[in-house]
């Protein structure tokens, strides 16, 4: 088990193609199409509701290699967000005084501007969100990430798939464990996670081929374990379902495991999760500032529908309010048992 | 092969994906099915005992009956259910350590036996 692995792009490998990627889902028989399961519901063609979240992909570099990655992220990924995108970013942000901004990678830190892209989002006034892999921190030239995200009221949102070690350096590579739970105890000592108001959530991925269980039932563990083992602290914990994506696809498809992953996933078509679906209040924007509807649609090269706008310097509300949302067989991936989004379980 | 004899090597005796078409015993009594899965899914729920450490009993329980299907299914839901490796394997030395403890147990009424028969 290394602790960094080439990504799919730097292994020319047959997936690093969002080509090939959607041609693979596309051939795997399910019971019904998401779009056939969300007309079941009355939600076809899916819309957005409210504009609530801009989360902003700030590029695909990674000092880790998790193995489900949908990004394909990885320290051997050069694609940084460019300042004009930036710009038109914080932009956006302040002209449509949109709520939320959600910062996200690969590692966001290693962005040369990231602190910027912090400090400027919060003095729009919005409530900056940071997708942490709680190593990066740790690293010389980004150690003074935690005090300026604590500055500035900024949530974390930190990856931890597992309490002990095996589970999480499975995931996510030799060692990353006891850097993470290192990561974790230099938030709380700046208050994060500990009643002072700076929020800490922890994100967990199911380690594997199966899906998240009771996000409440797990918070309780998580809690639990996490005090009695290393007396840390946290505020909520999302579960995410693992989306059969980039790395996470290849995965499973080694494996002989996409048929049965992908029936699984549309089999558990909850029309509760369906409704709640995070692409209905979030605009994703890529490190190019190409619009998506989401971060796995941006993975997958799915832009927004006809006729919407297609970059973050074009991008009008009123046009982007009045699309259709794309859709594919990976949208199962939010829509199984209790739903799956970037906070977490939504029915 | 002839799939109503059986005859060639692929015919086994269990399925994986038989577990799938569990839902279709309903067919044979309908009504027996519906309480039956009714009364499963009560068994279940979260009560006196976590939804985990249930998992973990039908886990243990799975492998003293030794039923493929059961086991498929428990494996996978003790980890969703945020049960390791290390807690699932020690269910499974309990269900062990029970069919094994039964069969020595009944070395008792052996012995009451040769007691019995012996001078």
């Amino acid at each position: 088990m290394g602790r960094i692995l080439a990504t799919l792009q730097k292994r020319g490998a047959e997936l690093s193609d969002a080509d090939a990627q959607r041609a693979l889902l596309a051939s795997v028989p399910l019971p019904r199409s998401f779009e056939a399961a969300l007309g079941s519901s009355g939600l076809f063609p899916l819309r957005p509701t409210t504009l609530d979240i801009l989360q902003v992909n700030v590029g695909r570099r990674c000092n880790q290699t998790c193995k489900h990655c949908h990004v394909d992220a990885g320290p051997d990924r050069s694609e940084v967000m460019p300042r004009d995108v930036m710009e038109a970013v914080l932009a956006f942000l302040t002209r449509h005084r949109v709520g939320r901004l959600d910062i996200t990678g690969g590692a966001p830190e290693l962005h040369p501007d990231f602190r910027e892209l912090v400090v400027r989002g919060a003095a729009a006034g919005a409530h900056v969100m940071h997708r942490c892999n709680l190593t990066a921190i740790l690293l010389p030239n980004y150690a003074d990430i935690p005090a300026l995200l604590a500055a500035h009221r900024v949530e974390v949102i930190a990856s931890l798939p597992y309490f002990q070690a095996r589970e999480t350096d499975a995931q996510r590579g030799a060692g990353v464990f006891d850097e993470s739970i290192e990561g974790l105890r230099r938030l709380n000592a700046l208050g994060y996670g500990r009643g002072t108001g700076l929020e800490l959530n922890l994100v967990a991925n199911p380690v594997g081929t199966f899906l998240p269980g009771d996000q409440a039932s797990l918070e309780t563990m998580w809690k639990r374990e996490l005090k009695q083992r290393f007396d840390l602290d946290f505020d909520h914990l999302f579960t995410i379902t693992n989306m059969p994506i980039s790395r996470f696809l290849e995965f499973i498809d080694e494996r002989g495991r996409t048929v049965d992953y992908m029936t699984r996933l549309a089999n558990a078509y909850n029309p509760v999760a369906a409704a709640s679906v995070m692409c209905r209040n979030t605009l994703s924007v890529g490190y190019d500032g190409r619009l998506y509807d989401c971060d796995f649609n941006q993975m997958l090269e799915m832009p927004l529908a006809d006729g919407a706008p297609r970059t973050i310097f074009d991008a009008s509300l009123a046009a982007l309010q009045a699309r259709d949302i794309a859709v594919g067989p990976h949208c199962f991936g939010c829509t199984a048992g209790a739903g799956s989004s970037c906070g977490g379980a939504v029915a | 092969m002839n799939e109503s004899t059986g005859q060639g090597a692929k015919r086994t005796y269990y399925d994986a994906a038989d577990l799938g078409k569990f839902g279709e015993i309903a067919e044979g009594a309908p009504d027996l099915a519906r309480k039956f899965f009714d009364w499963y899914g009560a068994v279940f729920a979260e009560g006196a005992l976590t939804a985990r450490e249930k998992s973990l009993i039908a886990l243990a329980v799975s492998h003293a009956v030794q039923c493929p299907y059961c086991i498929d299914a428990y494996s996978t839901d003790a980890l969703e259910k945020g049960s390791n490796v290390d807690q699932m394997t020690e269910a499974v030395h309990v269900a062990a350590a029970i069919r094994g403890g039964a069969s020595l147990v009944h070395g008792v009424q052996m012995r009451n036996h040769v007691h019995a028969l012996g001078m």
